[in-house]
């Protein structure tokens, strides 16, 4: 064994405070995310196009050509005008799920990526913060991809009245939300079980998430008017019908609300799962 | 953007009674005592299980440790992970570059995490990619490099924000001989200019050719530490001979050999043959064959050897590190 004495160094200060490595490192790695979505453009714009405009195609251009009208006796103009809410909240659901969820599944089961994102000089809850923003950021963009289609797709006029403080409210939290939904995901499924993730909880909360009708309209059937309230979706769609339409909606006292504590809980629900996985 | 100043020999890394138990009672690493100095090669050598990686992750912040103190250049990593985090690169056992990005990219981003701006960023990968002779592969996918360029890349990218402390967890495991030779040369030179390296390996080469200092390492504990010549010196034999025979006839073969053979200090049997400590014995292997005649066991086969760390593991623990 040596026995030479050794002489304690002094501490090593580092180049940043914590606070200060920490924003810089949060803020490069939404340009991480950023140089990454723009080389995989080609994909995302399609991506995010393609499931709206076939379902406002579909619903709202289609049906009334065909004479097939949906929206029963309310009118194929005033159903246009509710689809416009709904397909702009699926947007934002989707990206947010597939911004975050589906590489962080990626990163943890196979390719353990994340261990690298984790030895940034940053607290490990902010890479997962930092997820659920990326992840924001994209949904926000798939909305104003998507709004133009819902407006402008169907054969019948859509009926716009944009409540401006709302819209600029409800948007970054609805994105928000979704963000920190895919976090919640990302860190709970694995490679293996993805396939599960839409097929038993993506298509459920798409179907019964108050797109294509609002949720007041559930009245006649009581129990699943009450079941879909613990659907996110729900909330968004019935913010965005009063944030860009004069169709009936729930009451915003209700909508924020929930909106924000669905997004409390996927973020600490989010930031728990990550934590678990990459520290022991 | 110097590296922290810090005086050649000055301790960089401490840890204090660190221990880690895992859920079942499972002590991984079992009041470790290590003192890395400015400088060195530092090498944990163990066999698979021993707590080296646990160790090195409880020192890089990835394990939290239970009981225990770890501290890289005066700073508890446990209580302040994120000024730790700037100090201390790390090369993980598995390729952790970002597949979404380029070769250049990694190192580019690398250093916008670490706080460069995009000036600097730019100016040190391509410096970085130079030094690691990966200049023509800049603008490739990270995918489509070999095992011993990745594992390059992963040691650039570690290096490039200057930490006093770089971590490697079994960095040649998995790499053919011509790329862990390259990948030594590196270390090699890293360690010329002064950086201060901790790795765990398993290979006793690599800890013999690399390493200034060596702390072997079995169940989370610390078996020895000194430099390799002293570690292989405390075996006190010059020759270790290795024997091969019937499998059940080894434990009486050992017995007689240990008794009979002029010079041996030690018989053990290990897996499939009887190894002997020798010291100043002449003519070693003929007295083998003699003595083992004696009692009627066939040898199958004779080697004969300088003592390595192999030797100082089998006498410390009975076993060889091959697991």
């Amino acid at each position: 064994m040596s026995a030479v004495p050794v002489e304690t160094a002094a501490p090593i200060i580092p180049r940043r405070s914590p606070a200060a490595a920490t924003r810089v490192a949060f803020n490069a790695l939404l340009l991480r995310d950023a140089v990454v979505l723009r080389k995989t453009l080609r994909e995302f714009i399609p991506r995010t196009l393609l499931q709206p405009f076939l379902l406002v195609f579909v619903f709202t251009y289609v049906f009334p050509k065909i004479g097939q009208g949906v929206g029963g006796a309310s009118g194929e103009s005033q159903f246009s005008t509710i689809l416009v809410a709904g397909v702009v909240a699926l947007a934002i659901m989707f990206q947010g799920i597939q911004t975050v969820a589906l590489p962080m599944v990626q990163e943890f089961g196979y390719t353990r990526e994340i261990e690298d994102r984790v030895l940034a000089p940053l607290p490990i809850w902010l890479v997962a913060v930092q997820k659920a923003v990326w992840g924001a950021l994209a949904s926000l963009l798939s909305a104003l991809l998507v709004f133009p289609i819902a407006a402008v797709v169907p054969a019948t006029p859509v009926h716009l009245t944009i409540d401006w403080p709302v819209l600029l409210t409800l948007t970054p939290l609805c994105c928000y939300m979704c963000g920190a939904l895919g976090l919640f995901f990302g860190t709970r499924f694995e490679p293996r079980t993805v396939p599960m993730l839409f097929g038993i909880i993506v298509i459920p909360i798409t179907f019964l998430g108050a797109i294509y009708y609002p949720w007041q309209s559930l009245e006649p059937i009581r129990w699943l008017q009450i079941l879909v309230l613990a659907n996110p979706l729900v909330y968004m769609c019935e913010g965005f019908r009063a944030a860009l339409t004069d169709s009936p909606h729930m009451s915003l006292w209700v909508v924020y609300p929930v909106l924000v504590g669905f997004s409390a809980l996927f973020t600490w629900q989010g930031i728990k799962g990550f934590t678990r996985r990459v520290v022991s | 953007m110097a590296a922290p100043e810090i005086q050649p020999g000055a301790e960089v890394i401490r840890t204090e009674a660190l221990t880690k138990v895992y859920p079942g009672n499972i002590r991984a690493v079992d009041e470790l005592d290590l003192s890395v100095r400015q400088g060195e090669i530092y090498g944990l050598l163990g066999p698979n299980g021993a707590g080296k990686t646990t160790t090195a992750g409880m020192l890089t912040t990835r394990v939290i440790p239970t009981s225990g103190r770890a501290l890289v250049g005066g700073i508890d990593v446990v209580a302040h992970p994120v000024a730790a985090k700037q100090v201390i690169g790390v090369v993980p056992q598995t390729n952790t570059l970002d597949r979404s990005l380029s070769v250049y990219e990694n190192l580019y981003f690398h250093g916008r995490f670490f706080g460069m701006n995009a000036r600097t960023a730019k100016a040190e990968a391509t410096m970085r990619l130079d030094q690691f002779r990966l200049a023509d592969r800049a603008t490739q996918p990270v995918a489509a490099l070999s095992g011993g360029m990745a594992q390059r890349l992963m040691v650039a990218r570690a290096i490039m924000h200057r930490p006093t402390t770089i971590f490697l967890d079994e960095p040649t495991a998995g790499l053919d001989p011509q790329s862990r030779l390259a990948l030594w040369e590196v270390l090699g030179e890293l360690h010329r200019e002064g950086q201060t390296i901790l790795l765990t390996t398993h290979y006793m080469e690599e800890a013999d050719q690399l390493c200034d200092r060596l702390a072997i390492i079995d169940h989370g504990r610390l078996l020895a530490l000194g430099t390799p010549e002293e570690l292989k010196a405390s075996t006190g034999a010059d020759t270790i001979v290795t024997v091969q025979a019937v499998a059940d006839e080894l434990d009486r073969l050992a017995e007689v050999l240990g008794r009979e053979v002029p010079g041996v200090q030690q018989a053990t049997r290990v897996d499939h043959s009887v190894v002997l400590q020798v010291r100043g014995a002449d003519r070693v292997v003929p007295q083998v064959f003699a003595a083992a005649e004696r009692v009627d066991v066939d040898i199958t086969d004779v080697s004969v050897a300088e003592p390595s760390l192999e030797t100082v593991f089998i006498n410390l623990t009975g076993k060889d590190l091959r697991e």
